[in-house]
């Protein structure tokens, strides 16, 4: 059923059809950068609605860390094709012949030569001047200031001081030759206005969202899923199968798992309300002191 | 650490695919200091509506010992502050958005600082929002920033406001100390065209009237400050007013669909209602109102749709859709007012974009009526304005569009300046009215053309605009082009920039806003006499880029050359033929460019002259050369 009139959700939707239709009209060359998750799934749906009964005016890029989840990978494949629209895949040829992995170089390296670094070299290779992203303002502390047009430099940069104000509905998409955005359609939703969105919409997602009997190993307090046969255990540590399930998703030997029974979308929404964790709380890459994701903003992490 | 044992403490939970069907939005603005309390406030309101996380409030706990105010217990104003150097500083600086929901309601908060040279971001916060939460302390009451908040919000159109009379605890819960602050507010906002105004006595640090109900304050009988907010109905008049939809993007998926997808500004729409594109004035019926979902039978503001007409009329990105019987104003001159948010000052007459709606069109401000003090909202005259400045202006266009006052309409009376060289958002305006010149001033179409009129010349009409320093050699070298032009039998005319300056503009002195405006009028000069069909050598020292770039624009990209005349300052300086440079090193002249005003070197110049390697027939030869020689063909 889809979202009804007046309601919260509708407001969403239409703000980010809006923003949606605004980079595709004031921009040369614009992308989705598609990751494959939940709220990837969500803009892209959004992208369906706003530009109906045409296709979206842009094609989508997914920068392939080389460690995403299988299921990951088939779905984005699977999603495409039945979209009907282009899909490129771009990977940090570089960090590959560098043998960049996140177990022997760190969470922090893999994800700023693999995903920053690859991400910067596929928009440059393209030429794209607009790329939007699925980041969401409540997410993390840093992001809860960022613009919904978040201006770059020539060399990918983010610098807070050069960010533009935003007033009203009258984004500013005046970029010089080089310089580029990230639009994010999403930022004023929720982790709780993402689920509700889907459940009522019946968005296909990744099956990894839904609890299910997985092989994972505990590490370091987290629940690392063995997806393939590059984990290699510790002496201390063993494979064992428990019903979990992901909040978010990204490479799997930086993504904890949850214990979770929640096999339906109304289990999640009801696990999420009682929830006493952020999704965030998941992934690696944030822990390392409060101030950690700003950093990685401004070296062009997304 | 009692407080985080609190904050698990969960709501019941409803059926949360139920709970989204009824829940609306609400989008508001806080406005008040640190010293007010109003990230403890926001805090507050995220924490008891559980919204905050434990690994969240162990951060916090964390930081709390680092960089805390409030001694053992976890400070919640640290739950909000986001960029590192801010946090550091111990005061935000930018607009910051915060979420958090309850059953019958999701909120959007802007959150922006109170300090005086923050209006720029007062302003963005208020632009979004329906609704402010003005805050005080109960211990000091209404002070100056009171009031420029309440008139800010005013200005920015939000109509319904929470006065939340904070630290109410350390007025030992004062009844009296609540009405009187309570009173002076409502007093002094009466004319500021408030629809609701709510006064609730709160202390944020320990939740008295933000979620729950104080105990300690039985003389109050209003809603919690969560209460009003759940409650109080802003849905403003927007889908009362007359129909309107700012064309955004043609959708044309193949040549038997032809759609114009927006969000409608205002009003509602059907199928076979008639409308009207404002600018242009042709009409049609709306046919379908389409969306992924389904063909709608009706559809409002604030909906995103894509809308099909009954017959093909010309329409494009930017055009106003409105119902023909309530048309928008299409003007190209308005009266508005604009909050200034550059670190650059404004100046008069300097061509910036306007994006209003989803048109970008160029113009200037052209006057300043006054500017207004947000203080005492006292009006005065100036000639610029600086950052965080609030003005009354007079806007002129390089071409109509369509608006409404922005009392009548937030989304089709607002608008944004842009910067055209740094692409930088500089100014927020809101539109009062048309000016009645601009609808009474008709350009007349004029059948001898420039062309026709070089043509009859044997020439092309050409505008040569030479720019440098004071002493570069611009004069010199345009005198010579000149002569050898007219030799030629061309058709010139030099303007020099110190004889325009005893006649036409001698009333203009050497700020940054004269200087500006002395290169509008030369600008629009040497349009004229180009239209009369001649060569026009203009030498100024013309130092901003932006006016240069404008008279480009004026004059027309094909009939203009930049000429750098490039000469370093201290070869000018060591020059001095007039003796100024002299005179400005010694303090005697003031705004001397240069010395003590700036000069900006053109970035692509058509051509640019290094006098220290070139001499003076070799410099006028290559500007005679680049004016005739263009490769086009001058037998005509």
């Amino acid at each position: 059923m889809p979202v009804a009139r007046h309601t919260h959700l509708k407001a969403l939707e239409a703000e980010s059809i809006r923003i949606l239709r605004e980079v595709a009209a004031e921009f040369r060359n614009p992308v989705m950068l598609y990751s494959v998750g939940k709220d990837s799934a969500v803009m892209l749906h959004l992208a369906m609605k706003a530009f109906h009964p045409s296709k979206p005016p842009f094609p989508l890029l997914h920068v392939d860390t080389g460690w995403k989840f299988r299921e990951m990978i088939a779905f984005r494949d699977a999603t495409a094709r039945r979209l009907g629209l282009e899909l490129l895949v771009h990977v940090n040829e570089d960090g590959v012949k560098a043998g960049i992995s996140p177990f022997t170089h760190g969470s922090a390296t893999h994800t700023h030569v693999m995903k920053t670094e690859g991400l910067k070299q596929a928009l440059t290779k393209y030429g794209f001047d607009a790329a939007f992203g699925g980041a969401r303002r409540d997410e993390e502390k840093s992001r809860a200031k960022e613009r919904i047009f978040s201006f770059r430099t020539a060399s990918h940069g983010w610098d807070p001081k050069t960010q533009r104000p935003e007033l009203w509905n009258l984004w500013n998409a005046r970029v010089a030759p080089g310089e580029s955005i990230r639009a994010f359609p999403l930022s004023n939703w929720t982790e709780l206005d993402i689920w509700q969105y889907i459940a009522a919409e019946e968005i296909p997602i990744v099956p990894l969202y839904f609890a299910a009997e997985r092989p994972v190993v505990e590490r370091g307090g987290m629940l690392i899923m063995a997806d393939d046969d590059r984990l290699e255990l510790r002496p201390d540590e063993r494979i064992e199968t428990r019903l979990v399930r992901f909040r978010t998703l990204g490479c799997w030997p930086l993504t904890g798992a949850i214990e979770s029974e929640a096999t339906t979308l109304p289990d999640i929404l009801r696990e999420m309300l009682i929830a006493r964790t952020s999704e965030r709380q998941g992934r690696l890459i944030d822990h390392d002191d409060s101030g950690s994701m700003e950093k990685k903003k401004r070296e062009g992490y997304f | 650490m009692n407080a985080v044992s609190q904050a698990v403490a969960a709501r019941p939970v409803a059926d949360p695919l139920v709970a989204q069907e009824t829940k609306s939005l609400l989008r508001f603005l806080t406005c008040g200091s640190v010293d007010d309390g109003k990230s403890t406030l926001i805090g507050r309101l995220l924490y008891d509506t559980k919204l905050v996380f434990e690994d969240q409030l162990a951060a916090v706990a964390r930081d709390s010992r680092k960089f805390g105010t409030t001694g053992e217990e976890v400070d919640l104003a640290l739950l909000l502050d986001g960029l590192e150097a801010e946090r550091e500083q111990g005061i935000t600086i930018d607009v910051a958005y915060r979420f958090f929901t309850t059953e019958r309601r999701k909120f959007i908060v802007a959150d922006t600082p109170g300090h005086e040279q923050y209006t720029r971001n007062m302003a963005t916060g208020a632009s979004t929002s329906d609704l402010a939460v003005i805050l005080v302390d109960a211990r000091v009451g209404l002070v100056t920033q009171t009031r420029r908040h309440a008139f800010l919000v005013s200005l920015l159109g939000i109509r319904h406001v929470v006065l939340a009379v904070n630290k109410i605890d350390l007025v030992d819960f004062s009844a009296e100390v609540f009405e009187r602050i309570a009173g002076e507010f409502r007093a002094f906002t009466k004319d500021f065209g408030f629809e609701s105004v709510e006064a609730v006595p709160v202390s944020a640090r320990f939740g008295d009237n933000v979620c729950s109900r104080s105990t300690r304050t039985p003389w109050y009988d209003g809603p919690t400050l969560l209460e009003h907010l759940e409650a109080v109905e802003v849905r403003t008049h927007a889908a009362a007013a007359p129909f309107r939809m700012s064309v955004q993007w043609v959708n044309r998926p193949d040549l038997d669909f032809r759609g114009f997808s927006g969000t409608i500004a205002s009003g509602r729409i059907r199928p076979g209602d008639a409308v009207v594109v404002a600018k242009s004035g042709t009409s049609a019926r709306v046919a379908r109102i389409v969306t992924w979902d389904g063909d709608l039978d009706e559809a409002e503001a604030g909906e995103a749709v894509t809308i099909t007409l009954d017959r093909e009329i010309d329409v494009s990105r930017g055009d106003v859709l409105a119902d023909p019987r309530a048309r928008p104003a299409v003007a190209d001159r308005f009266a508005a007012r604009l909050v200034w948010m550059a670190e650059e000052p404004l100046l008069p007459g300097r061509s910036y974009l306007i994006k209003c709606g989803t048109r970008t069109v160029a113009g200037s401000v052209m006057t300043i009526r006054a500017e207004i003090d947000v203080n005492s909202f006292v009006e005065r005259p100036a000639d610029t304005l600086a950052l965080n400045a609030v003005a009354r202006v007079e806007v002129a266009l390089g071409e109509a569009i369509a608006f409404d006052p922005y009392a009548e309409n937030r989304e089709t009376g607002a608008f944004i300046l842009i910067d055209r060289l740094t692409n930088a958002t500089v100014a927020a305006g809101m539109i009062d009215h048309a000016l009645r010149r601009a609808t009474n001033v008709h350009a007349q179409a004029l059948d001898v053309t420039r062309e026709a009129r070089a043509a009859q010349k044997g020439q092309r009409a050409k505008v040569v605009w030479f720019t440098g320093l004071s002493g570069s050699g611009k004069s010199t070298i345009a005198n010579r082009v000149e002569a050898a032009l007219h030799a030629q039998g061309r058709h010139t005319f030099l303007l020099d920039g110190d004889n325009i300056r005893h006649g036409l503009n001698k009333d203009l002195g050497f700020s940054d806003a004269d200087r500006v405006e002395n290169i509008r009028r030369v600008g629009e000069v040497a349009r004229l006499m180009a239209d009369a069909g001649l060569i026009v050598l203009v030498s100024f020292i013309s130092p901003f880029r932006a006016e240069r770039a404008m008279a480009r624009e004026t004059i027309g990209a094909g009939e203009f050359l930049e000429i750098f005349v490039d000469t370093p300052l201290e070869v000018c300086e060591t020059r001095d033929v007039k003796g100024l440079y002299a005179k400005a090193r010694a303090g005697a002249i003031p705004n001397f460019t240069g010395i003590s005003s700036p000069y900006e070197p053109p970035e692509d110049p058509d051509l640019r002259l290094d006098t220290a390697a070139t001499s003076l027939e070799a410099a006028a030869e290559a500007v005679v050369a680049a004016i005739l020689g263009g490769g086009e063909d001058w037998s005509i």
